[in-house]
């Protein structure tokens, strides 16, 4: 659980801004070592910003240019997913992906990604014709596709929160609601300051996504802006889940600074349609606006025509933390440095997509720079393994009946869209790093994912909140600081 | 794990379940099965608080808990079984029905399987109303059992969009606990809930009623800040230069309902995309043998009054079902007329009573409803207005309908 009390001068050895993806992936790939590793937050939860807003998709790495930290860190991260997913847990399928053309000009296109793709080191890419897409994916159109068989899909949540609560079993400290507002430089390192107080630590890293630049700010590097860029999700019912067993992408537009409105399945079987690709002003401006989602409903129909509103469960958007404008366009590569005039500040900057998948590379890339200044010496103890909350619905029967037997809470069924059990509901909880907002208990449990969006369950799970913690129904937060989801009693009671 | 054999087991505790529950006992059906999830029966009534029901089904107006509390008396004194706090997680086209609740898993097969699950509120992602994604977005039937049901306070200034009953009750209620209530927002150019409603909830207090008006953005990143709000035009396209922002802190979704099937669907009963309900002959089986559905599972009713009376007509052919073999004439279709929503029952055997419900599209003034079997007028209904929030029954006596021929129900302006 969460240290409650107002940290004061805590003095740690590694200091991560931002618990993101990357900020995840790096603290738990840091509690491999004998190292004092705290994480700064500034949000109530894990991955409130990009790392939880994306496809979910695990890029084999054929889309970025060769020579890049992008595709380096991409393809290596793509074959290594599995085992980093099996050790912590989380849902990951290597499902394959198409991208599918239409005519000539198309397959000129998809015949230089593969190329790409191969300079990148990304195996088994191969050209198909429209009867391998027809085997594939029967409900998904085109001529001609790329077919990337490496490609896989996970639960980007999921992910860093695994990522994040095996790191925290394993020793990081993980402060969220502590926003940083200053950083200085001192002799042996920085003294970093928050909303909650002041840490001190030999070495800074910067994994704060869409804030990044103002981080980076802080210490004096002012070279970099960055661009936040709106993507736009429509997320479908299950009911469509089973014509798509595989994402399914339009040949890109790199200009666009996107991947194009691709349809993905997700590893609860919902589709994604999305995203956008639209620039805007506030970095968590996550808004949807009509003429997006209506250019979703077009362009995904294009390619996968069962696409209609009436599957349309709910909207979401993403910000893509970019470090190129509107103007420029494309992609600019990772920024990951160690200047010698901020020395042990390793900066992260423009970290976008293929970020989810690269988080890991990304990860062992800054410990190695560490290593070139430390001695870093193997923690004993480390436990790569966390274990997720385990799903009622998808044990056999008998072992469902010995579950309720063994944990009655596992008879009461909360959410039945989802077939989430009130024992599920309660892990989610008492989740190990102390999130109890109602986002946070959904993303951990499934539960309010499906089709009635809460209608049943909703009221139940703010109950146990409430229960569980004693808190009062004014101190029940929807997301963020501040998301206040009641504002007291109808009646003194 | 043993199954256990039941003549009838009932899906859902409320009013249809309850109803159809005592009718079937009143036959002199034994082996009758209530499984209701919540810890208390009376589905949707417990939170219904207002008064106004039972004017049909009783000749008196009651609160929700009371109509509820008649037949969870009669169901009682009866001594009819009911599991509470047990879900059901599987139904299956042979009537295996799968249940889990704190004492195990159960697994039943019945002779006959009553589908009662209610229905459920369309959300906000069902109609993607565009914005960010703030505290303070509720649907109307979540906001009532917050207030009624937890005594929780959700907000204390609101908007709410769409006129159905449940959120013109809602403007009332929150207006009663001290709440300011900015308007109802209606995207038709009617209001979609009862008059009594908008007389007694809206007129009453004041609180202003806008047609052919929507929700068009979401403002706040933590709690509702407010939201924007256009006029639409007859395709329900917001119309520009329009849009005018409310302040609230709380915004309030009673756009439209939907019956509650994923059972239904996991056995394979067929539905009406109308309705989204089962599609159902006269004795209101499924297009699975033995599997029966009443209330709003079978499609959204006005009046919990219209839920007993279609619920005790269920009854009555699941008793004759349970007696002897199902009736061997064959189904013909309803058909219905295109100023009508939908009809109920979509399919008839002409072998007992026909009643006939239905809504019409939009509202119609000075029009006869009736029900044709060939050149044949069965009967006839006149309405000075019909609109689309009351629902419409005709009957027909089982002599006049000839089995095998389709029926027409067919709506002429006066």
């Amino acid at each position: 659980m969460m240290n409650k009390q107002t940290a004061l001068q805590k003095r740690y050895d590694v200091l991560i801004i931002g618990s993101g993806v990357v900020g995840s992936a790096l603290a738990r790939e840091l509690s491999r070592y004998q190292l004092n590793v705290a994480v700064l937050e500034k949000e109530l939860d894990v991955c409130t910003e990009t790392s939880g807003r994306n496809s979910g998709v695990i890029h084999a790495g054929f889309n970025n240019k060769p020579g890049s930290l992008m595709a380096k860190f991409c393809v290596e991260g793509c074959l290594g997913y599995g085992v980093v997913a099996d050790e912590i847990d989380i849902p990951f399928s290597r499902t394959g992906k198409l991208v599918v053309g239409f005519d000539d000009e198309d397959r000129k296109k998809l015949q230089a990604l593969k190329e790409a793709g191969e300079q990148n080191g990304v195996p088994g890419l191969e050209i198909v014709e429209s009867d391998v897409i027809r085997d594939k994916a029967p409900a998904i159109l085109g001529e001609m596709a790329l077919y990337s068989p490496m490609t896989g899909i996970t639960n980007p949540f999921l992910y860093t929160v695994a990522l994040a609560e095996n790191a925290v079993q394993n020793g990081v400290s993980l402060w969220l609601n502590h926003e940083v507002t200053a950083i200085e430089q001192v002799d042996d390192g920085y003294q970093v300051q928050t909303t909650q107080g002041v840490f001190e630590s030999r070495w800074v890293i910067n994994c704060a996504g869409l804030f990044a630049d103002r981080v980076a700010r802080m210490v004096g590097i002012d070279d970099y802006t960055i661009y936040p860029c709106r993507g736009e999700y429509l997320v479908l019912d299950k009911e469509l889940g089973s014509q798509l067993p595989l994402p399914a992408y339009p040949v890109p537009n790199i200009r666009e600074g996107g991947l194009g409105i691709h349809l993905t399945p997700t590893t609860d079987g919902n589709i994604l349609v999305g995203p956008s690709t639209d620039y805007i002003d506030e970095h968590t401006d996550y808004g949807t606006t009509r003429s997006i989602l209506d250019l979703l409903m077009r362009e995904g129909r294009k390619i996968f025509p069962p696409l209609n509103p009436s599957a349309v469960i709910r909207t979401f958007a993403g910000v893509r933390p970019k470090l190129v404008s509107r103007t420029t366009g494309g992609y600019a590569d990772f920024v990951i440095e160690h200047r010698p005039e901020t020395r042990h500040f390793i900066n992260m900057v423009g970290l976008e997509s293929p970020g989810l998948t690269a988080a890991v590379p990304i990860a062992r890339n800054v410990i190695s720079i560490i290593g070139e200044y430390e001695d870093l010496r193997e923690n004993p103890s480390f436990n790569p393994c966390r274990e997720g909350i385990l799903s009622f619905k998808d044990q056999t029967p008998e072992r469902q009946e010995s579950l309720i037997h063994e944990n009655p809470d596992y008879g009461v069924v909360v959410c039945r869209c989802e077939g989430i059990t009130q024992a599920e509901i309660l892990a989610a909880i008492r989740n190990p790093l102390g999130v109890t907002t109602l986002s946070g208990i959904k993303n951990r449990s499934r539960a309010m994912m499906g089709r009635c969006q809460g209608g049943y369950c909703q009221i139940r799970i703010a109950e146990l909140i409430m229960a569980e913690q004693n808190r009062s129904e004014e101190s029940v937060m929807l997301a963020r600081k501040g998301s206040r989801t009641f504002v007291g009693k109808v009646r003194p009671s | 794990m043993t199954t256990q054999n039941r003549s009838v087991i009932i899906i859902g505790g409320g009013p249809a379940g309850l109803a159809a529950a005592a009718a079937l006992r009143q036959q002199g059906v034994e082996d009758i099965l209530i499984l209701e999830r919540e810890h208390d029966l009376g589905g949707i009534l417990r939170q219904c608080i207002h008064d106004g029901f039972g004017l049909t089904r009783f000749k008196e107006a009651l609160s929700g808990p009371e109509y509820a509390a008649r037949f969870v008396d009669t169901v009682q004194q009866a001594g009819i079984e009911v599991m509470t706090d047990i879900t059901v997680t599987e139904l299956h086209a042979d009537r295996t029905v799968v249940a889990t609740a704190r004492s195990g898993r159960y697994v039943f097969k019945a002779q006959a399987v009553i589908l009662a699950m209610g229905c459920r509120e369309r959300t906000r992602g069902a109609i993607q109303i565009p914005g960010s994604r703030p505290a303070g977005v509720y649907t109307a039937g979540i906001a009532q059992a917050y207030m009624n049901l937890k005594n929780i306070m959700i907000g204390r200034s609101a908007v709410i969009l769409g006129s159905g009953d449940i959120g013109l009750i809602m403007a009332r209620r929150l207006t009663l606990e001290g709440a300011s209530v900015k308007g109802v927002f209606e995207i038709q150019p009617y209001p979609s809930g009862l008059p009594r409603n908008i007389t007694q909830c809206l007129d009453d207090y004041d609180i202003p009623l806008f047609l052919s008006h929507t929700v068009t953005a979401i403002h706040g990143t933590k709690r509702l800040t407010g939201v924007t709000v256009s006029q639409v035009d007859s395709s329900f396209r917001p119309i520009p230069d329009t849009e005018k922002e409310w302040t609230c802190d709380t915004l309030i979704l009673s756009v439209g309902l939907i019956p509650e099937n994923e059972l239904s669907k996991m056995a394979g009963v067929l539905l009406d995309p109308r309705t989204k309900g089962p599609r159902v002959d006269e004795h209101y089986q499924t297009s699975v043998a033995g599997i029966f559905a009443a209330g709003n599972v079978l499609h959204v009713h006005d009046l919990v009054d219209f839920v007993s009376l279609e619920a005790e007509r269920l009854a009555e052919s699941v008793g004759d079902y349970l007696k002897q073999a199902p009736a061997d004439e064959e189904a013909v279709p309803v058909e219905a007329d295109p100023e009508l929503a939908y009809t109920v029952p979509q399919l008839v055997r002409a072998d007992r009573d026909l009643t006939v419900s239905c809504r019409v599209r939009r509202p119609l003034n000075r029009v006869r409803i009736s029900i044709w079997q060939n050149d044949q007028k069965h009967v006839t209904r006149r309405f000075r207005r019909a609109i689309p929030a009351e629902m419409i029954h005709l009957t027909v006596p089982k002599e006049k309908l000839v089995p095998g021929e389709p029926l027409k129900v067919v709506v002429e302006h006066e």
